[in-house]
């Protein structure tokens, strides 16, 4: 045992972040917190419309089973299912703790939490603060947070950037690397444990629902020295954001769980004004496909069939890539109270009023279901041992990932508004886990020689320099855009293996250049240019893994939609059959007239695509590239089947 | 179209204490261009007007859906945010310089701790027990919700500083954003107990009785937050609250 505070390093002022540093406080460990700007502006403020927890509000007999049952299912089943059970079960504590620290959920006539639809799930399951939900979040975390800074527990370096992390000979994690981006000075913070928390890389993709800070890069570092890499290839599209030239405005999913009606005309390129085209030339595409979850199909549903009207039907609104998002029929007052913050976002963005006239809108990129790889422990009885120091932890000894930039919750498919749950939970979760790590070590940081401090300090000061040489022809600002829209034309919503294969051509052309790049600004002050670059290096990286993962994997699950390994389910399946089709299995004999015509065909095909491709993607550095394998997704709580939504 | 451009004068300065200087800029002309896309191309291609290459501009973002609060600055003469910024609806050459009220990191970035500190200062937050799970919050009509959500959309943005005749550069005056702080927490039924600390932290130097009520806070503030309202409301608490010192102490 220390005769000294723990101390951990935490990269990221989002969700999971604060609500660790939180914890960890409490649990009287000291605390740094390292954030690219000022704390509150992370990009977890974007979230919208809420945050899943079955406390069965609304008396429509939900319970946190049924919201592990829709997540996992939510997931097509690639995500470990004991880790999504125990998030579950946490998410009402989680709730009413947000709630205490005051954030402005809205509220039920006696005063209580007041809870709405979203997509994939039948119940009103999630509460939310108008429709800046995970803006308030932030506030009421970072407001804890800044408490503890105030009681002198924890430090924030804002305006700091991650560059790598301090590994000594035995390859465990001693501390973190660190640049500050306005005096340019580079350094090491040591530390018993490291924690990445720094969200998503929606700017591999150039334009996204993502913020200018989602490049990935600290993600991409800890895979570059060695971390596994997991489920890259999956790349959660949003159905509904405003198109645009610097960003994709996200429309929230709860525009849909107000009452949203998505639709085209019926005839394709009929100009009439949209609340001039009556009811019956009007097609609610979702509404007539998805007669039981209508509109609130899962994202990754919405988004295919969105891009089928646009792309194979030609019917997007006036012939451009665009689709009406109705709330007309709703009234003002109820718009504003439940969804202000988007309706002003559109109105602003656009100049037209969402309240009057229907949204045109098309899918984006929105959140990464994959990201470092990561652990758990498990209990005695297969659950989770919230004590392990396992938990979150990459696999590299001593750092960890929690957010975003882990890859456990969400399988192939994130369910809306368990993000915010996602981010949270782990960041709670953890903190036991590292405080007890940092004892079950042999050897403190205090003992790790200055050298090594030393030698990551030098050579990440060495890689800084080098970059400010370069002299190219390349400005790195352009060749990221081009980098995005590789990745945009090639790696989206539908792929195949073609424009996979030029994709992973255009990525190293993409690479060689970068080593023509010109660093655009030398100076050494404040000067972004030469974090950009490294960013940039990173990025290129990261677009690797993500393309090769989605070229190996032959299928269709979630959000990876190959229409080539598409098991075609019957129209008329009922995912229940497969579970008999199991059973029968199970006992012997298997009766062919027992299903109906082609079913039992399709439940083989399925069972057997199950055996070679219900696996997690495990990407590591090797030769320059990803090298990629396979391993086991934990299953043991839910029998994975088919989906179906309709 | 293709050759029409948008033109920029932007205001420059290369680290803190030096001095500033302006340059021009012309960036190729897209529909709805906001004050960011055409910053990102000037990264993209950092020549000025008159054919020099220079650094690119530097400014600060992230959102860029005017939920961060991060890209404030002055557009015209007008602080709000840079992403809401769209070119089609500003006069050309579009003027940008930094928040005047803040020192200046370089060219359009400001260094806004100061807000950040008097957040610490009103102790702009819920005492809670613990973050264990002890059961549900206090029950509150949606009615004081509604207006405490108003009130916590504020991104600490500065734009109500920037405008106040009364917060400069160089006092100590805390202004209307922490005023509504202070607000937003003493409403909640938990942050009330706590309502007297607030409101002495706010009866010292810099309190709101410095406030000189010019009122163009509220104009300038991007999410319609009833600051003069909050300012108008701590007046009153603080008012009850120095009887009360005056009477006890």
């Amino acid at each position: 045992m220390m005769n000294r505070k723990k101390k951990i390093v935490i990269i990221g002022g989002g969700l999971a972040g604060l609500a660790l540093a939180m914890k960890f406080c409490e649990r009287n460990g000291e605390v740094t917190v390292v954030s690219y700007q000022s704390l509150k502006r992370s990009h977890s403020v974007c979230a919208q419309g809420g945050i899943n927890a079955a406390i069965d509000a609304k008396n429509e007999g939900d319970t946190p089973e049924k919201h592990f049952y829709d997540t996992i299912k939510g997931g097509d089943f690639l995500a470990h299912q004991p880790l999504v059970r125990d998030m579950c079960f946490q998410a009402p504590a989680i709730i009413h703790l947000m709630d205490r620290m005051g954030v402005a959920f809205n509220r039920t006539g006696e005063g209580h939490l007041d809870f709405r639809r979203f997509g994939g799930t039948l119940f009103n399951r999630t509460a939310f603060a108008g429709a800046t939900t995970g803006q308030q979040l932030v506030y009421a975390l970072d407001e804890q947070v800044r408490r503890n800074i105030h009681d002198g527990n924890a430090t924030a370096l804002e305006w700091h950037e991650y560059l790598g992390a301090v590994l000594d000979s035995d390859g465990i994690c001693r501390g973190a690397v660190i640049h500050d981006l306005k005096t340019d000075e580079i350094y090491t913070l040591p530390a018993d444990a490291v924690v990445l928390a720094t969200g998503g890389p929606g700017q591999v993709y150039g334009r996204s629902t993502n913020s200018v800070v989602n490049t990935g890069a600290a993600a991409t570092t800890a895979y570059l020295q060695g971390a596994k890499y997991a489920n890259g290839e999956f790349i959660q599209i949003h159905p509904t954001a405003i198109p645009g030239q610097d960003k994709l405005r996200l429309m929230s999913e709860s525009a849909r769980g107000e009452g949203g009606r998505v639709w085209v005309p019926r005839k394709a390129n009929d100009n009439r004004e949209p609340k001039k085209i009556p009811e019956s030339d009007r097609f609610y595409f979702l509404e007539e496909k998805y007669p039981l979850f209508k509109n609130l199909v899962p994202r990754d549903v919405a988004s295919r069939e969105i891009y089928d009207i646009v792309y194979n039907q030609k019917m997007g609104v006036s012939g451009d890539p665009m689709v009406y998002l109705d709330l007309t029929h709703k009234s003002r007052e109820f718009l504003d109270n439940r969804l202000g913050g988007i309706m002003d976002i559109y109105t602003k963005f656009t100049g037209v009023d969402p309240r009057e006239q229907p949204m045109k809108i098309f899918p984006a990129v929105h959140y990464s279901m994959g990201g470092l790889w990561t652990d758990y422990g498990p209990d005695q009885h297969g659950l989770i041992d919230h004590g392990s120091p396992r938990n979150q932890m990459t696999s590299i000894t001593g750092l960890f990932a929690a957010g975003e930039a882990d890859y456990q919750y969400h399988g192939a498919n994130r369910l809306g508004a368990n993000s915010l749950l996602s981010c949270i939970y782990t960041g709670l979760m953890m903190a036991r886990g590292i405080m007890n790590y940092t004892d079950s070590l042999e050897k403190s940081v205090d003992d790790i020689p200055s050298t090594v401090f030393d030698d990551a300090r030098n050579h990440w000061k060495t890689r800084f320099k080098e970059i400010k040489k370069m002299k190219g022809h390349e400005n790195p600002y352009q060749l990221h855009q081009e980098l995005g829209e590789v990745m945009l034309a090639n790696v989206l919503i539908v792929r195949d293996n073609e424009s996979l294969e030029k994709a992973t051509q255009a990525i190293n052309d993409i690479e060689d250049r970068f080593k023509d790049v010109e660093c655009v600004d030398t100076s050494d002050w404040a000067n972004p240019s030469p974090s950009f670059i490294n960013q940039l290096f990173c990025m290129i990286h990261l677009s690797k893994i993500i393309t090769k993962g989605a070229l190996l994997r032959d299928e269709f699950r979630g959000s990876h939609y190959k229409p080539d390994f598409d098991l075609k389910q019957p129209k008329d399946f009922d995912p229940h059959e497969y579970i008999d089709y199991l059973e029968q299995k199970q006992y012997g004999e298997i009766s062919e007239n027992k299903f109906p015509e082609g079913h039992l065909e399709y439940m083989k095909r399925f069972e057997e695509n199950n055996v070679k491709w219900l696996k997690t993607t495990v990407a590591q550095f090797k030769d320059n590239k990803p090298d990629i394998t396979y391993e086991e997704v934990n299953t043991s709580l839910i029998t994975p089947r088919p989906r179906k939504y309709d | 179209m293709t050759d029409k451009k948008i033109s920029f004068k932007i205001k420059r300065q290369d680290k803190p204490g030096s001095p500033s200087y302006w340059q021009n800029f012309q960036v190729p002309f897209k529909p709805f261009a906001n004050i960011i896309s055409c910053l990102m191309e000037i990264q993209k291609n950092p020549t000025t007007q008159a054919g020099k290459t220079v650094n690119p501009v530097t400014w600060d973002c992230n959102c860029l859906e005017e939920v961060c609060g991060s890209c404030t600055m002055v557009i015209n003469g007008k602080v709000r945010q840079a992403c809401t910024a769209l070119v089609d609806n500003l006069e050309q050459p579009i003027a940008l310089e930094p928040m005047s009220k803040f020192p200046v990191v370089r060219d359009l970035q400001v260094n806004r701790s100061r807000m950040f500190e008097n957040l610490k200062k009103v102790k702009a937050w819920i005492e809670i027990d613990g973050s264990h799970d002890i059961g549900e919050g206090a029950t509150m009509p949606d009615s004081d919700r509604a207006k405490r959500y108003v009130m916590s959309e504020c991104m600490t943005c500065g734009c109500c500083l920037e405008a106040c005749p009364q917060f400069t550069l160089n006092n100590s005056f805390m202004g209307a954003a922490t005023f509504n702080q202070v607000r937003l927490f003493n409403l909640h039924p938990t942050g009330s107990m706590n309502k007297e600390e607030r409101l002495d932290a706010v009866m010292g130097e810099g309190g709101i009785t410095d406030c000189g009520n010019a009122q163009v806070c509220v104009e300038v503030c991007p999410k319609n937050i009833p600051l003069t309202e909050s300012i108008a409301d701590i007046g009153r608490q603080t008012s009850w609250q120095l009887i009360k010192n005056l009477l006890i102490k």
